[in-house]
C-alpha cells in the first residue's frame, strides 16, 4: 500500500506566529487540475486589528535596528527563499506549469537582494545636508512611517506582494498585507520563510482572505500610516476615503492597468521613499 | 499712536501677586519649583515715538484676476471687499473668480504648459531669477502692502515674508537646469498643470514656496490666494508681467473658498497642493478621492516647545515669544506647547511674563511693533471662544496689561498656565497669539507628551547638550526639529509634516521632487 502524504493546513503568519482566522472560516483553493488543494484562512477585520496590534508592537525595535542589520535580515530572506525555491515554485504553480513559477521565485528572490542593499543607502540619497543661511547646521533624514498597509495584486502572488513589501521594510517600517486573492498559498508559504529569516516577529504579516471584505478596514484603521496597493478603481476610493480621518499617505498601482513585475522598473529607490518621513533638524553651531 | 505696554490691565488679567511666584492656583507647589525672576517695571517709565513705515505701497483700488498674462474681469462680475485688518478700513475690491474663471485659468496654463514644460530649464530658471529681483526691487512696497493686507507687523514683513519670498523664487530658479540631480537614477519630468490653494497667514511666502518649485520643475500653475489676502499675489502678478514670464504659466484666481475647492478638484490639474487647516485639508482629500492627482497637503499643527533647565533660558525666553507670537501666532508650526522641564519652570514662567509685559501691539505699521493685528474678526472670534474654553475647562489665562488700539482686531498675547493634556487648548490648533504651558519631569515624558498629539509639523527644543538635540530629534514625530531657535526657515530646508499635518515637503530637493513625475 502505498503511504498517504501528510497535507499542510495553511496558516497565515501574524506576529511571528501562525494562525488561521480567529472566525475560523477558511475558504478552498483547488490547484492547476481543478482538484480541491487546501482549505485557506478566510482573515477577518478582527484578525486585520490584531495583525496591526502584532506590527505595532514590532515597530519600534525594527526602526531601531542598524541599517547594516536590516540589511542582513533581507539578504536572510532572499537566502530562505532561494534555498526553498523549488517549494515556492510549486506552491505558485499548484501542479501547473513550474517555468513561469521558477522565473517568479527567481525574480522575487532578486528582488529582496535588490532592497536589502539599500537598507543601509537610501539615506544617504534622500536625505540632505541643507545649506540654510544662518548659523545652523541643517540635515533631513528619511524616517519610517510606522504600520504601512500592503495590498497585493492578484497575478504574481508571491513576486507582486514581496515587490510592495520589501521596500517598506527596507526603512524600518513593519506591514501588515493582504495576499493575492486569487492565489494566496505562496503566501502562506513566504510566511514559513519569513519565520526563519531573522525578520523579528510582527515585521511582516501576512493575512489572506477577501479583498472585498477587508479593504474597508485597511482604509480605515488608524493606525495604519499608509496604505501600498494595487488595486481595482472602487477599492482607490474606498482606500483614498478612508484614508481622510487621519490623512494617510496612499500609494496605487492600478489593477486593471496590469503591472510588469518582473521589469527593473518595478524596483525603484523611490518605492522606498514613499513611506518615509523627511524630517529636517536645526542644530545650533557655536557655543 | 501706537499702541504699547502702559496703562494697567483689563478685568481678565491676573494681579502682579500671580506674575511673581508664576503658580496657578489648585496645583501642588512641588509641581513648578525653581527662583522666580524679579518682575520688572516697564509701565509708564518711558513712552515711544511712532515710528510709522511710510513706503508708498502703489495698491490700487480693485484688483481683477491673472489670467493667461492678463488682468481681466471675473465672468460674474463681482468682487468683494479687502479689509485691513489692523484699522477695519477698506483696502481694494478683489476679483471674484467662479467656475469659469477657473476653466480659463487651467485652459490657458494647460496651452502655457506645452512650450514652458520643454523649455530648456536654464532659459525657465532665468524667469524665475527675475522675479526675485523685481521683487527685491520694490520689497519695501510690498512689504507695506502685505502689512496692510494681513495685519502682521511691517517689521516681520520687510524682515522675513518679502525677502523670504524672493529668497525661494531666487533658490529655485537655480535648481531648473540641474533637475537631473533631483531624482538619482531617474529623469524627473513636469507634472503638467498643479492647482494651489494658500493660506491668509504668509500670503507672498507661501505662494513662493508653491510656486517656485512648481514654476521651477517646468509645471505651469492655476493658484487661489487666501480670500482675505489677495492684494500682494496680484502684485506679483505685475512683476510676472515685467519679467516678461510666458502668459498662463502662472494663473490667479481669486474669489471665495468654494473656488479654491474648484481649482482643487479640475480635470486639468494634474496635481494639488494646499496650505491651510487639516479640516479643509481633509474635504479637499475627499473631493478628490480615487481620481488621480497627486497630492501635497501641509496642514495644521500644535507644536510642542520643549525647554530643558540646561537651556539657556534668557535666550530660550524669547525663542518662545517667536515661537509663539510670531505673526500673532497665526503660524501652522506655532510652538503653541510650551513644555518647560520642571526645576525652571517658575522662572521660566516669570521671564516670560516679563518679557510680554514690553511687547508691543498695535499699528502693524509701526516699525517698533512687535504683535499686530489678528487677520479677521473672524479669526479673532476663533481665538475668544478659545480663551473662553481655556478658561472653563481649568487653565489659568494671563496677559500682560496692553491698551489695543480702538479699531481693528487685536489680542493681547496670552499665556494659560495649569493646562492638562486633555485640555482643549493643548489639543487643539488655535492659530492665534495663546500659550498653553505644560511642564515635565523627564525626558520620556517630554517626549511622550510632545507626540501625544494628532499634528506633527514641527517642534522645539531647548536645551545646551547637542547629545540630547538628537535623541529628541530622533524621537519626536515632527517634520521640522528646531533647536535653540524657532520659526525658522529657509528655501533649502524641506518643511511639512507627519501625520494629521499633512505630507510631502517644500523646500529643498525633497520639496522640489514632490512637483515631479519619474520617468
Amino acid at each position: 500500500m502505498t503511504r498517504l502524504p501528510i497535507t499542510k493546513t495553511p496558516k497565515v503568519y501574524v506576529g511571528g506566529a501562525f494562525i488561521r482566522s480567529e472566525s475560523a472560516r477558511t475558504f478552498p483553493i483547488k490547484d492547476a487540475s481543478g482538484a480541491f488543494f487546501a482549505n485557506i484562512p478566510q482573515c477577518t477585520r478582527k484578525d486585520l486589528r490584531n495583525a496591526v496590534e502584532a506590527a505595532a508592537k514590532a515597530g519600534p525595535g525594527w526602526a531601531r535596528r542598524t541599517p547594516y542589520n536590516r540589511a542582513q535580515i533581507l539578504y536572510r530572506l532572499g537566502e530562505m527563499l532561494e534555498s526553498r525555491a523549488a517549494e515556492m515554485a510549486d506552491a505558485i504553480a499548484l501542479g501547473g506549469s513550474r517555468d513561469a513559477a521558477a522565473r517568479e521565485v527567481a525574480a522575487a528572490v532578486d528582488r529582496l537582494i535588490y532592497y536589502a542593499g539599500w537598507a543601509d543607502k537610501y539615506e544617504a540619497v534622500l536625505g540632505s545636508v541643507n545649506p540654510v543661511s544662518a548659523p545652523y547646521f541643517n540635515f533631513t533624514v528619511a524616517e519610517p512611517m510606522g504600520i504601512v498597509g500592503v495590498i497585493a495584486p492578484s497575478d504574481a502572488p508571491l513576486l507582486g506582494l514581496v515587490s510592495l513589501v520589501a521596500p517598506v521594510i527596507t526603512s524600518g517600517n513593519t506591514v501588515v498585507a493582504l495576499a493575492s486573492e486569487s492565489s494566496p498559498y505562496p503566501a502562506v508559504v513566504l510566511g514559513e520563510m519569513l519565520a526563519t529569516s531573522d525578520l523579528p516577529g510582527g515585521v511582516v504579516n501576512l493575512l489572506t482572505g477577501f479583498h472585498r471584505e477587508l479593504v474597508p478596514t485597511f482604509a480605515t484603521h488608524a493606525h495604519l500610516r499608509a496604505i501600498s496597493a494595487v488595486a481595482n478603481a472602487e477599492e482607490r476610493k474606498i482606500l483614498a476615503l478612508g484614508a481622510v480621518e487621519i490623512v494617510k499617505r496612499t500609494h496605487f498601482a492600478k489593477a486593471e492597468e496590469g503591472q510588469d513585475w518582473f521589469s527593473d522598473g518595478a524596483q525603484s529607490l523611490y518605492a522606498i521613499r514613499n513611506f518615509v518621513e523627511f524630517k529636517t533638524t536645526w542644530h545650533p553651531i557655536g557655543a | 499712536m501706537p499702541a504699547h505696554a502702559t496703562k494697567p490691565p483689563t478685568a481678565h488679567v491676573k494681579g502682579k501677586s500671580a506674575s511673581r511666584n508664576g503658580q496657578s492656583s489648585g496645583r501642588p507647589p512641588t509641581q513648578i519649583r525653581g527662583r522666580a525672576a524679579p518682575a520688572l517695571i516697564f509701565g509708564d517709565l518711558w513712552e515711544f515715538d511712532p515710528a510709522p513705515e511710510t513706503a508708498d505701497p502703489k495698491l490700487k483700488s480693485r484688483y481683477e484676476l491673472f489670467i493667461n498674462g492678463e488682468f481681466v474681469p471675473p465672468k460674474s462680475g463681482k468682487y468683494f471687499d479687502s479689509i485691513n485688518p489692523a484699522n477695519e478700513r477698506k483696502l481694494a475690491e478683489i476679483a471674484s473668480g467662479g467656475a469659469s474663471d477657473v476653466d480659463a485659468a487651467y485652459e490657458a496654463a494647460a496651452r502655457a504648459f506645452e512650450a514652458w514644460g520643454r523649455m530648456p530649464g536654464r532659459e525657465r530658471g532665468k524667469y524665475l531669477y527675475r522675479v526675485a529681483r523685481l521683487l527685491q526691487d520694490r520689497a519695501r512696497e510690498f512689504a507695506v502692502a502685505e502689512t496692510m493686507d494681513n495685519g502682521k507687523p511691517i517689521r516681520e514683513t520687510r524682515d522675513f515674508d518679502v525677502p523670504m519670498c524672493a529668497a525661494h523664487f531666487f533658490y529655485h530658479g537655480g535648481w531648473a537646469d540641474k533637475l537631473e540631480y533631483v531624482a538619482p537614477g531617474r529623469k524627473a519630468a513636469p507634472l503638467g498643470v498643479v492647482g494651489q490653494v494658500i493660506p491668509w497667514n504668509f500670503p507672498l511666502l507661501m505662494l513662493a514656496w508653491k510656486l517656485a518649485p512648481a514654476l521651477a520643475m517646468g509645471n505651469c500653475a492655476v493658484l487661489k490666494p487666501a480670500s482675505n489676502t489677495c492684494i500682494t499675489a496680484l502684485k506679483l502678478a505685475e512683476i510676472f508681467q515685467d519679467a516678461g514670464l510666458p502668459p498662463g504659466v502662472v494663473n490667479i484666481v481669486t474669489g471665495p473658498g468654494s473656488t479654491g475647492g474648484l481649482i482643487m478638484a479640475h480635470p486639468t490639474a494634474s496635481k494639488i497642493a494646499f496650505t491651510g487647516s487639516t479640516d479643509v485639508g481633509k474635504v479637499i482629500m475627499r473631493s478628490v478621492a480615487g481620481g488621480d492627482k497627486r497630492m501635497t497637503m501641509e496642514l495644521g499643527g500644535k507644536a510642542a516647545n520643549i525647554v530643558f533647565d540646561d537651556a539657556p533660558i534668557d535666550q530660550a525666553v524669547e525663542g518662545i515669544v517667536n515661537g509663539i507670537f510670531f505673526n500673532q501666532g497665526q503660524v501652522c508650526c506655532a510652538g503653541s506647547r510650551l513644555l518647560v522641564h520642571e526645576p525652571v519652570a517658575v522662572a521660566v514662567i516669570a521671564k516670560l511674563r516679563n518679557r510680554l509685559r514690553v511687547l508691543r501691539v498695535g499699528d502693524p505699521l509701526d516699525k517698533n511693533t512687535d504683535v499686530g493685528a489678528i487677520v479677521s474678526q473672524a479669526q479673532l472670534d476663533t481665538i475668544r471662544e478659545y480663551l473662553k474654553i481655556g478658561v472653563e475647562e481649568g487653565a489659568e489665562m494671563w496677559q500682560p496689561p496692553c491698551r489695543l488700539p480702538s479699531k481693528g482686531y487685536f489680542l493681547p498675547p496670552t499665556l494659560f498656565t495649569g493646562v492638562t493634556q486633555s485640555h482643549r487648548i493643548a489639543r487643539e490648533e488655535i492659530f492665534g497669539p495663546v500659550l498653553s504651558i505644560l511642564t515635565f519631569r523627564t525626558v520620556d515624558e517630554a517626549i511622550e507628551k510632545a507626540n501625544n498629539t494628532a499634528y506633527g509639523l514641527s517642534a522645539g527644543v531647548w536645551t545646551d547638550k547637542g547629545s540630547r538635540i538628537l535623541k529628541m530629534s530622533t524621537e519626536l514625530k515632527a517634520g521640522v526639529v528646531w533647536a535653540n531657535t524657532f520659526n525658522k526657515f529657509d528655501p533649502t530646508s524641506p518643511f511639512g509634516g507627519y501625520k494629521e499635518s499633512g505630507f510631502g515637503r517644500e523646500g529643498g530637493r525633497q520639496g522640489l521632487l514632490d512637483y515631479a513625475k519619474l520617468i
